[in-house]
C-alpha cells in the first residue's frame, strides 16, 4: 500500500491504496467521481483523460502513486450543470456527442489542445490530427470538430472582451 | 494488473540502487508501454523505479553543436523544445508523431529506447544522427545499444540517464502510421552530419528493430535528393510481415518514406 496525496478538483486529497492502483481507479472507485470514463483500457480511446499539472493525460495509464503530489483535474473539476465551461456549452450546442461515452475524454483533450495552441488558433485539420487519441464509435467527429472549432473561436473573443 | 512496489527515485544514483536492490525491478518512465503491458499481465515486475521526478535526468541543453537530452524528459517536451527544432528540426517532428498528445505529455525518450520497440520512432533517430547513449556505467554509441527486437546492450541495472545527439546540417524523419496502432509501418530518418556524412535509418520494417540503409547513404551523399533514393528497397527478406502488411509491402514503404524524409529535409 502506498499513501497518495494530490489536489483533485482544487481540493487536498490523499488515500491509501495498492502500488498497483491506476489513477482513474483512484478517481472512480476511491473518490467516486464517475465522469472519468474507462473505455478501452488498452491506453487507445481516451475516454479516461484528465489533466495531472495541467497536462492532458490518460488515467488508465498512469498509477495513482504517479500522480502523488500532482493537481489534477477531471471533467467535474472543469464546469458545472449551472455553469458549463465554453467546451462543454460548445458540445451541447453543436451535438457533439450520441452516446456520450466518450465526451469527458474529447472534453479534456479540447480544452488541453486549445490550452496549447491558444484560443482562436485552432483549424479543422489540427483539431482532427489532435484528436488521435480520443476515439469516438457514433459520430464520425464531425460535430465534435466543430464544438471544439467553435469553443477555441468563442474562448478567443472571451479573452479579448476581457483585455 | 499483478502486484508491485512503486517506487519514486531522487536520483540517478537512488535509481540505480533501488534497481538493484529489487527482486525483479524495471525503470519505470512515462509507462506509456510499460503500464499496458503490466495490465495485460504479459510483464509482472517485481518493482517499478519511477525516474520520471529526477531533476538531473530531465530537461535538454546544448551540447556543442548539438543537443544532450535527458533520459525522463517527454516527447511533447522535446517536440516543442525551441533548441532542438532549430538544431534538428527532424528530432522535433519525429517526437511530435509518436503516439497521441496524452500519450506524449507521459512517454519519454529513455523509456522508448529502452524497450527498443521495433516498431518505435526514436531507434532510427538515434541511429541516422549518431547519438550517444549514457547510462550510469558508461556511454555507448546508439548503434552498439540496440542489438535487436526489444533488447538493447542495457545491463540488469543499468539506468539510461540522457541521449547525446551531434549537430546534424539536415534532418528529417517520415512514416507511414499503422491506421489502426498509429505505430510505424515503416519509418525512415534521413541525416547529413555536420561533417556532411550522410546516414539514413528505417524502424517498423525490419525484423531487428532499426537498421541503416548503406545503399541510400551512398546515393544521397552524391545526391541528396528525393529520386536518389527512389529506386532503393531494402530486402524484404530481412523485413516483417504480419497482418498489417506483406514484407513486400514495407520494403517499398522504406523507398517511399525515403523519398518524403529526403524532400521535408530540403
Amino acid at each position: 500500500m502506498t499513501k497518495v496525496s494530490m489536489v483533485l478538483n482544487g481540493k487536498s486529497v490523499s488515500a491509501d491504496v495498492e502500488d498497483r492502483t491506476l489513477l482513474v481507479g483512484l478517481i472512480r472507485d476511491v473518490r467516486g467521481l464517475t465522469g472519468t470514463h474507462v473505455g478501452c483500457d488498452t491506453s487507445q480511446c481516451g475516454a479516461c483523460v484528465v489533466h495531472v499539472n495541467g497536462k492532458a493525460v490518460k488515467s488508465c495509464t498512469m498509477l495513482a502513486a504517479q500522480a502523488d503530489g500532482s493537481e489534477v483535474v477531471t471533467l467535474e473539476g472543469v464546469g458545472s450543470a449551472n455553469n458549463l465551461h465554453p467546451v462543454q456549452a460548445a458540445f451541447r450546442e453543436h451535438h457533439g456527442l450520441q452516446c456520450g461515452f466518450c465526451t469527458p475524454g474529447m472534453i479534456m483533450s479540447a480544452i488541453d489542445m486549445i490550452n496549447r495552441h491558444g484560443a482562436g488558433n485552432l483549424d479543422e485539420k489540427t483539431i482532427r490530427h489532435e484528436l488521435e487519441g480520443n476515439i469516438c464509435r457514433c459520430t464520425g467527429y464531425q460535430n465534435i470538430v466543430k464544438a471544439i472549432k467553435s469553443a477555441s473561436d468563442q474562448m478567443a473573443g472571451m479573452a479579448q472582451a476581457a483585455e | 494488473m499483478y502486484e508491485t512496489t512503486y517506487h519514486r527515485a531522487g536520483s540517478a544514483a537512488e535509481a540505480a540502487d533501488l534497481l538493484a536492490k529489487a527482486d525483479d525491478g524495471k525503470i519505470l518512465g512515462g509507462g506509456q508501454t510499460l503500464l499496458p503491458t503490466m495490465k495485460q499481465r504479459l510483464a509482472a515486475p517485481s518493482d517499478l523505479v519511477d525516474v520520471t521526478q529526477i531533476a538531473e535526468m530531465k530537461g535538454i541543453c546544448a551540447d556543442g553543436e548539438g543537443v544532450a537530452i535527458g533520459a525522463a524528459t517527454t516527447h511533447a517536451e522535446v517536440a516543442s523544445n525551441h533548441l532542438v527544432k532549430s538544431k534538428l528540426p527532424g528530432l522535433a517532428s519525429l517526437a511530435g508523431g509518436i503516439g497521441d498528445p496524452a500519450v506524449r505529455h507521459m512517454g519519454t525518450i529513455g523509456g522508448s529506447i529502452a524497450n527498443n520497440d521495433p516498431a518505435a520512432d526514436y531507434p532510427s533517430a538515434l541511429v541516422a544522427l549518431g547519438a550517444t547513449v549514457v547510462t550510469n556505467k558508461r556511454e555507448l554509441s546508439s548503434e552498439d545499444f540496440f542489438t535487436g527486437m526489444f533488447e538493447t546492450a542495457l545491463e540488469e541495472d543499468e539506468v539510461v540517464q540522457s541521449v547525446k545527439f551531434p549537430g546534424a546540417q539536415k534532418s528529417a524523419y517520415a512514416k507511414y502510421p499503422n491506421p489502426a496502432s498509429r505505430y510505424a509501418m515503416a519509418g525512415v530518418f534521413v541525416a547529413q552530419g555536420s561533417d556532411g556524412a550522410v546516414k539514413v535509418a528505417v524502424t517498423g520494417a525490419g525484423q531487428d528493430g532499426v537498421f541503416r540503409m548503406n545503399d541510400m547513404e551512398a546515393a544521397l551523399g552524391s545526391n541528396w535528393s528525393a529520386d536518389a533514393v527512389s529506386g532503393i528497397a531494402p530486402n524484404a527478406d530481412d523485413l516483417l510481415s504480419d497482418l498489417h502488411g506483406s514484407a513486400a509491402y514495407r520494403a517499398n514503404l522504406v523507398t517511399v518514406m525515403a523519398k518524403r524524409a529526403v524532400a521535408a529535409a530540403g
